[in-house]
């Protein structure tokens, strides 16, 4: 028998031209659940009208992250009984610095075409990834094979980021992290890209980002390499070798 | 003349590629859906680009089906997929005997195949289980299903096709005689219905095609057959893993990012609107899978999740085939204006929209051939990228 605890579950609601409010489901859920199933439960047994993205509910889409407690979330992985306890609330928002679609959707178009202003890897070779479950040394033959990148463009870090609060034209914690991942070496047109105002030098160090990634990119040490290779390809330029 | 108008409801793999499909063939279209991008079972897939051999024994018209579109796939939407192939392996006398019919079908369906030994397929995935009698490499591969979906609509958008996601279909508008000329919606983030008009309606709701086709006073001609997913939190092996033998509960291993997922339990269900998982389903993962990789039981779960299949034709779970069917109402009931399509497998997304825009395009006198197969999809992030 599955363990019963019943939550109020505060999801926040929000429709086109109101005013944003928070609305309480009182539920029995399996604290073994995952957030997002607490959260499609509200829909398909509670209210219709709540919106909100997911799709692949095992950490590789992205679609699902949301503010849980007050933190960002990836809500498919994130267990019901890591957050709350029986008899507690469960409070549930949409990802801040992303406008609101409605209640927990939110709008991805600027943080993606940011991805793709820094075109962003898709998939890369395995022997590319930093990867080190299972621990083993690849073998030469792995190089060719391929697979989907760590970053899952979920937004999380955007929505932690408080740099990313002041203003919308921060390229952001995975746009720059991506950039890092191809290496201005390997593709010297993002120099311009990250060596900015709004690029790699507006970045604070907070480490937010990298305390809320689900999936293991570790955007801040990646931002703080990319500064590196920034400064690295001045100074190659300044003594001429590049 | 403006271009005819076609609504398609859903944005699953089969609207997607649909929508992109008419699109190309110069129809305005116009997709609705209740959710956003692969809110239902789509999303939820696991992810198996299937050459076709897990259907090859039993059934063939899938499993030829599965090897074009899996080589098509591979050319036009690269970037969503794993092309890192997948091993068979057998691992007991009754896989051994598996074996011939399986070397025979995949023959048949001319699905490339490779014997190899035992010390071969150790040597390859060094993480399956060391027991292992004998191995076959098939072109099998994983692709991430949010983004597949993505690149098919990105595309689609590009090319006109408009998205209203978190609209969801009420009820059909009807022409006096009997005909449908369009959807009844609710826009779920304004909290508004409107009508919406259109030449012909597609319905690509999959597992849910039966609610939709019953707006409409029609039968349900799909059977919704869940099953459960498990996510574990290591990457165990680079290609899709299947157990030798006839398709079984929690048999095939595919990884993913830093995962492996192990899948799959069939069942007949009514309402897919939540379907709840059980933890007997979760075990019966686990003991299946670690026979395949013995490490699973190592490892910690990260996911765990059910998705319904929409499986059409007669009998019940594992016995129904995988092809997909296209039904114009207009020959099955004499209710012009609406066409579903329903069945099929991630993997034959493409040629279930070639067929759908098919019988569309005879509808409204387009003649247009379908060029999908040599179309390569623009970035799936163009979807979210390119303004509505």
């Amino acid at each position: 028998m599955s363990e019963k605890w019943n939550i109020i579950l505060r999801i926040y609601r929000q429709k086109e031209g109101e005013a944003p409010h928070m609305d309480n489901f009182q539920m029995e859920v399996n604290p073994d659940e995952y957030v997002i199933d607490a959260v499609e439960r509200a829909w398909a047994f509670h209210d219709r009208t709540i919106c909100f993205r997911h799709a692949c509910h095992h950490s590789t889409c992205g679609a699902c992250g949301m503010r849980v407690n007050g933190v960002e979330k990836l809500t498919c992985i994130t267990l019901i009984r890591d957050v709350t306890y029986d008899g507690a609330t469960l409070k549930v928002e949409p990802l801040r610095n992303f406008p609101v679609v409605s209640d927990l959707a939110v709008d991805m178009g600027l943080f993606y075409r940011k991805m793709e202003k820094v075109d962003a890897r898709a998939v890369l070779p395995v022997t590319e990834a930093e990867i080190e479950n299972p621990p083993r040394k690849w073998a030469s033959e792995d190089s060719e094979y391929i697979r989907l990148s760590d970053c899952i463009e979920c937004g999380l870090c955007i929505s932690a980021c408080p740099i990313m609060a002041t203003t919308p034209e921060y390229l952001g914690p995975a746009p720059l992290a991506a950039a890092q991942d191809h290496g201005i070496h390997r593709k010297p047109e993002l120099l311009s890209i990250v060596d900015c105002e709004d690029g790699v030098w507006r970045c604070h160090s907070a480490f937010e980002c990298t305390a809320v990634c689900p999936s293991f990119v570790d955007p801040a040490r990646r931002i703080m390499d990319l500064r590196k290779q920034v400064v690295g390809t001045r100074l190659s330029k300044l003594i001429g070798k590049a | 003349m403006s271009k005819p108008h076609v609504i398609v409801i859903g944005a699953g793999f089969t609207g997607v590629a649909t929508a992109h499909d008419l699109a190309l063939r110069g129809c305005d279209v116009t997709v609705v859906e209740r959710g956003d991008i692969c809110h239902g079972t789509s999303g939820r897939t696991h992810g198996l680009l299937h050459s076709g051999g897990r259907y090859a024994v039993k059934d063939k018209e899938s499993a030829v089906e599965c090897i074009d579109e899996n080589l098509i796939l591979r050319k036009i939407v690269p970037q969503v997929i794993e092309p890192n192939g997948g091993l068979f392996i057998g691992l007991n006398e009754s896989d051994l005997a598996y074996a011939e019919q399986f070397i025979e079908s995949c023959e048949e369906c001319h699905i490339p195949l490779e014997e190899l030994k035992p010390q071969d397929a150790l040597k390859l995935e060094p993480n399956i289980n060391p027991k292992v009698l004998t191995a076959f490499l098939i072109p099998d591969g994983t692709f991430d299903p949010l983004r597949l979906a993505l690149a098919f609509a990105g595309t689609a958008k590009h090319n006109g096709a408009k998205f209203r996601t978190y609209h969801e279909v009420q009820g059909f508008v009807m022409d006096g005689q009997g005909n449908v000329c369009g959807v009844k919606v609710l826009d779920r983030a304004a909290n508004k219905t409107e009508e919406m008009r259109a030449d012909v309606v597609v319905n690509a709701t999959g597992a849910w095609s039966g609610e939709v086709t019953a707006m409409a006073g029609l039968d349900a001609p799909v059977k919704p057959t869940p099953g459960i997913m498990v996510a574990y939190d290591q990457r165990f092996v680079q290609r899709a893993l299947n157990r030798l033998n006839v398709p079984s509960d929690g048999d095939i291993i595919l990884p993913q990012r830093r995962m492996v997922v192990v899948g799959t339990t069939s069942y007949d269900a009514e309402n897919v609107d939540y379907i709840p998982v059980t933890d007997d389903q979760i075990k019966l993962m686990l003991e299946r899978g670690s026979e395949l990789i013995p490490g699973i039981r190592n490892s910690k779960p990260r996911g765990i999740y059910m998705a319904a299949r929409p499986l059409v034709g007669g009998g019940s779970g594992r016995s129904m085939a995988r092809t997909f069917k296209c039904y114009d109402h207009k020959e099955t009931h004499n209710i012009d204006g609406l066409v579903t399509i329903t069945g099929g497998k991630a993997t034959t997304l493409r040629a279930m929209a070639e067929k759908t825009a098919d019988v569309v395009c005879a509808k409204l006198d387009i003649t247009t051939p379908c060029v999908t197969k040599e179309t390569p999809l623009l970035s799936y992030r163009q979807y979210y990228a390119s303004p509505n």
